[in-house]
């Protein structure tokens, strides 16, 4: 059975080299600017740590994407151009594009360059992604998360265009590329500033018993002492809706595709990404090792697949939450 | 992968923490900083990065040993706070083992937070960079401790 590309964050060279020695077919990872929709303190990579990473990657037949995914701010786009320029002299093997223009752009000025369509680009059609075939001539599309597995496969024979669909992480399922919910809280999302609910409009209030979120003030959950947590965005918030306290939009859980990675690889999905430049070198490596060996399984056929309980137990222990589901892929309705 | 050293999560009885809170509480914050010190003239750690953390101050609070060291960073060096800081810009709690298994890179601080092991209050965003900085750190001659065993 072919097997579909491992893709792997890195928000760190020590990261980078986990996911490297690890398995993963492919690393991506951005610069330390908002050209990415990662934009935390101290994460990502400047050029000289890009440099070595590259390096590093090469060496040992793992490639490297550069995300710039996210949307060129007005009266700035010099600078988006200038991160598209310095990741051709990077020698990466693609970037990951969301906005429109910089494709243009990128097309335009680099043609031999790899391109691949981010998520943030929103495309959730065959149509939408042979159009930025056409035009920007991309070579992937990543698909957002809200589409079933039978869309998903849908869209795979209707383009010459690989796919790539997210197989672990944490979700981010509003919409993706077009979510303002931050915004609404803290008047910077993903993508005007590279982060959805920066940590500085972020306060943990520990009391006695409780611990509390707030988000620019606003209280968005509010958790018991052994209460498993998720990250601080409204989307995983608890709110009151008609007298009900709940997780009215998304619970705080990870998303994994392991039940379902022999249909994942049957309708054609060229590879598998892996959610979390913000995490630690210990998490890509735990998640890069754990899928490695799920996809290895599967070479010689999908007839004695079975996922073993650590893998599961691993997953699980890194996820928001402490919990995971199929997400889109599975849900009856659409 | 052959199964080596691992840090197992674990809690020591909380009579330790009852005498640990009674103890002077300096001579945490005297070892946390020599160590930090030590990284810092081995140019582990990225010295103009360091800038955001100066006249920061910092707590770490053990909390199954109920000790906690206070601290500073000022002038390219991290420096012990005599006067316990009511309200430090950034304090972490957690659990021995849970900082054992953070420095061993055994667990993601954010898996940690997620399970409630881990506790950040104060300024988020000196936290979310403190991470950074630590994730970034290429240790030199890691001890070879495994995470988890074979998969
Ligand atoms: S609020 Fe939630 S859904 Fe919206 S961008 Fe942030 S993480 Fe994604």
């Amino acid at each position: 059975m072919k097997l579909p590309d491992l893709i792997c964050p890195a928000g760190s060279l020590p990261a980078l080299k986990a996911a490297v020695d690890n398995g993963a077919d492919a690393v991506y990872l951005g610069f330390k600017n908002d050209t990415n929709a990662r934009n935390f303190a101290g994460l990502n990579f400047d050029q000289k740590a890009m440099t070595e990473g590259v390096r590093y990657a090469h060496a040992k037949g793992c490639e490297i994407l550069l995300a710039i995914n996210t949307f060129a701010q007005a009266g700035r786009v010099a600078d988006w151009h200038k991160s598209v320029d310095a990741a051709v002299d990077q020698g990466v093997d693609a970037i990951i594009l969301a906005d429109v223009g910089l494709l243009d752009y990128a097309s335009q000025r680099h043609p031999q360059q790899r391109l691949h369509l981010s998520v943030q680009g929103s495309a959730t059609s065959y149509e939408a992604v042979n159009f930025c075939q056409r035009e920007f001539g991309i070579k992937r599309a990543v698909l957002p998360r809200v589409l079933t597995l039978a869309q998903v496969e849908q869209v795979i024979k209707n383009t010459t265009v690989e796919i790539e669909v997210f197989g672990f992480g944490s979700l981010c399922v509003m919409n993706e590329g077009r979510c303002w919910l931050s915004s609404y809280a803290c008047g910077e999302s993903p993508n005007t500033v590279g982060a959805c609910s920066p940590a500085k409009y972020v306060k943990w209030d520990k009391k006695p018993g409780v611990m509390e979120t707030r988000l620019n003030g606003i209280l968005i959950d509010r958790f018991g002492d052994e209460e498993p947590a998720g990250y601080p965005t409204l989307c995983k918030g608890r709110f009151e809706v008609e007298g009900d306290t709940y997780y009215a939009l998304e619970e705080p859980t990870s998303l994994n595709v392991l039940p379902i990675l022999p249909e994942i690889i049957k309708i054609g999905v060229r590879a598998i990404k892996v959610e979390g430049r913000q995490r630690s070198p210990a998490y890509v490596t735990q998640v890069t090792r754990t899928l490695r060996a799920a996809l290895d399984s599967l070479k010689n056929g999908a007839a004695s697949y079975q996922v073993k309980p650590a893998w599961q137990a691993e997953l699980s222990k890194v996820s928001e939450g402490s919990q995971a589901t199929l997400g889109a892929y599975n849900r009856p309705w659409r | 992968m052959n199964t080596s050293f691992i840090i197992p999560k674990f809690r020591l009885p909380s009579f330790i923490a009852s005498v640990g809170e009674k103890l002077p509480q300096w001579p945490h914050a005297m070892v946390l900083v020599t160590a930090l010190n030590t990284a810092l003239k081995l140019k582990f750690l990225p010295e103009n990065e360091l800038t955001a953390l100066n006249g920061k101050s910092f707590r770490v609070h053990i909390r199954d040993t109920g000790g906690e060291a206070f601290f500073t960073y000022r002038n390219g060096l991290f420096r012990p706070l005599f006067s316990r800081s009511e309200s430090p810009d950034l304090s972490f709690s957690a659990y021995l083992s849970a900082y054992l298994q953070l420095m061993a890179r055994q667990e993601d601080p954010d898996t940690l937070f997620f399970s409630r092991e881990l506790e950040v209050t104060g300024d988020t965003e000196l936290g979310l960079l403190v991470k950074n900085l630590l994730d970034s750190i290429e240790w030199p001659n890691l001890p070879r401790l495994k995470l988890g065993k074979s998969i």
